[in-house]
């Protein structure tokens, strides 16, 4: 057993026990670790790259929303700035046809009332011309109740006529 | 609060007393490696002779001082075929040297009773702390798979936290970089390698343990394999990089001429890879230990108090040197092994 000089029988064991120990380390130790390590480091690369991408996104949807609220906020500015000028309009318009109808309605009531008076003042007329009539037939019956009194009015008549 | 109190106290008196422990084993150790050393010299303590006994491989597995656990004895010779015996029986009752069954044990070495020579497949020191490195290891990533299996989802915990960022730089930064985009196929390989030095290191240094990952054989095998691989996986770009490295640059009718210098260099090359793993891991872990006996053995020839405390203070400075130097070896063997791989399946550059 010298120190520099191999031993057969040591050379012989270590070749049997390292293979054995290669064997048995690689088939159930080194390839499930290795694969496992393989396997969670790409699994925290995809994770990684997931947040990354979440993030982005999260960034963009933000922007996204901001730009949306941006664009509500406008739409919002513009529909209130229409219904009030419709609005308006629709008071301007209402009272143009409030004032067209009232003025057709005065109108009407004037025409109306011109034509009660109208019809009053010739119901008034003929009242009187059939008054005016009773009366003078009442008169004139008084009058001519004598004869002499016809003879008079007679001669007035005709007299009134020659003149003519 | 006052629990917590407690229980770090506890922890501390734990950790006072195993270190307490480790080092009457080793001194114990060094104490019994020193003793058959001394028998010849009467006394006097031989240092060479007790590094010698712990960095080299032996039939038995001393412990600590007296506490010997004898290993089995696996010879086959032409003469007598297969034996296996304890190793045990080489020593009589007195621990005298006895030859058993026709074989005779000198300092370790197995012989027929003539002289002749037998196979040696023992299991010594060394391959009994190759068997514990490899239930160790098989064990704990086992139990680290496991939590991998039943959810890869999960964050690591536990055991498994400890050893993923391993696992992982050694994909990350060892393998893939200089393997390239083909290195899945080399990558059990790569990390059965790595942990296999390291713990083998790590085991090592443990009093009364075997030197196994600095032991010539295994880093002999250990870098065989890399060789193996290597040259078994290398494609076209890689052997016309060997025999051809001068490509279309030149006509055959010059470059034949450069070639019978270059071929040689260039064969030799693809075996000095291998060799300097081999030796590499070989001599920086063989040198630690070297380094940690021989200042530890300066208490025993000073024979001072002041020595004692002294070297006990720098062995474990040393050994908590040698802690790194077992990750960095089993990182340099690794990574060597797989800058050759990458080497092998390159694929053409265009110049």
């Amino acid at each position: 057993m010298d120190l520099v000089t191999p031993d057969i029988g040591l050379i012989f064991w270590q070749t049997v026990v390292f293979l054995i120990v290669f064997a048995v380390l690689a088939v159930f130790v080194w390839k499930p670790v290795a694969s496992a390590l393989k396997t969670r480091e790409t699994a925290i690369a995809d994770s990684l790259k997931a947040a990354e991408l979440a993030k982005e996104e999260m960034a963009q949807i933000k922007e996204d929303n901001e730009y949306l609220l941006q664009e509500a906020r406008m739409e919002r500015d513009k529909m209130l700035k229409e219904a009030l000028s419709t609005a308006n309009q629709i008071k301007e318009d209402a009272r143009a046809e409030t004032s067209v109808i009232a003025d057709r309605m005065i109108a009407d009531a004037k025409n109306a009332i011109e034509g009660e008076k109208k019809a009053a003042l010739q119901e008034v007329k003929s009242l009187v011309a059939s008054l005016s009539l009773d009366i003078a037939e009442k008169l004139l019956r008084e009058k001519l109740s004598d004869d002499k009194s016809q003879k008079d009015l007679i001669e007035k008549f005709l007299k009134e006529v020659k003149v003519n | 609060m006052d629990r917590k109190k407690f229980y770090t106290r506890f922890k501390a008196l734990k950790i006072s007393l195993l270190a307490g422990f480790v080092f009457i084993i080793s001194t114990g150790s060094l104490k019994a490696a020193a003793d058959p050393a001394s028998e010849g010299d009467h006394g006097s303590f031989n240092p060479g002779a007790l590094i010698d006994h712990h960095i080299k491989d032996s039939h038995s597995w001393e412990i600590t001082h007296g506490v010997t656990v004898p290993l089995p004895i696996i010879v086959y010779s032409e003469e007598k075929g297969l034996d296996i015996f304890m190793s045990s029986n080489f020593q009589n009752e007195h621990h005298e040297p006895v030859p058993y069954k026709g074989y005779v044990m000198d300092h370790d070495h197995i012989t027929l009773e003539g002289g002749a020579h037998v196979l040696d497949f023992s299991i010594t020191k060394n391959v009994l702390f190759l068997f514990i490195n490899s239930i160790i290891l098989i064990l704990l990533f086992m139990a680290v798979a496991k939590s991998y299996k039943k959810d890869p989802l999960k964050a690591p915990k536990g055991l498994q936290s400890f050893f993923e960022p391993i696992i992982i730089f050694v994909r990350d930064d060892i393998v893939k970089p200089n393997i390239g985009p083909k290195y899945e196929r080399y990558l059990p390989y790569m990390l059965t390698l790595f942990f296999f030095i390291w713990f083998g290191n790590m085991l090592g240094l443990l009093p009364g343990a075997a030197n196994l990952t600095g032991n010539i054989a295994v880093t002999m095998v250990l870098a065989v394999f890399s060789w193996v691989i290597t040259v078994s996986t290398g494609n076209r770009a890689y052997w016309s990089h060997i025999f051809d490295p001068l490509g279309s640059s030149m006509g055959w009718g010059g470059k034949f001429f450069l070639y019978l210098i270059l071929w040689p260099i260039e064969i030799i090359g693809i075996f000095t890879k291998p060799f300097s793993l081999m030796i590499r891991l070989f001599a920086n872990i063989t040198a630690g230990h070297v380094i940690i006996l021989s200042i530890l053995s300066l208490t025993f020839i000073a024979e001072s108090f002041a020595v004692g405390i002294l070297s006990a203070v720098f062995a474990t400075v040393m050994n908590m040197l040698e802690l790194f130097v077992a990750i960095l070896q089993a990182y340099v063997f690794t990574l060597l092994s797989s800058m050759y791989f990458g080497e092998a399946v390159q694929e053409v550059e265009h110049h």
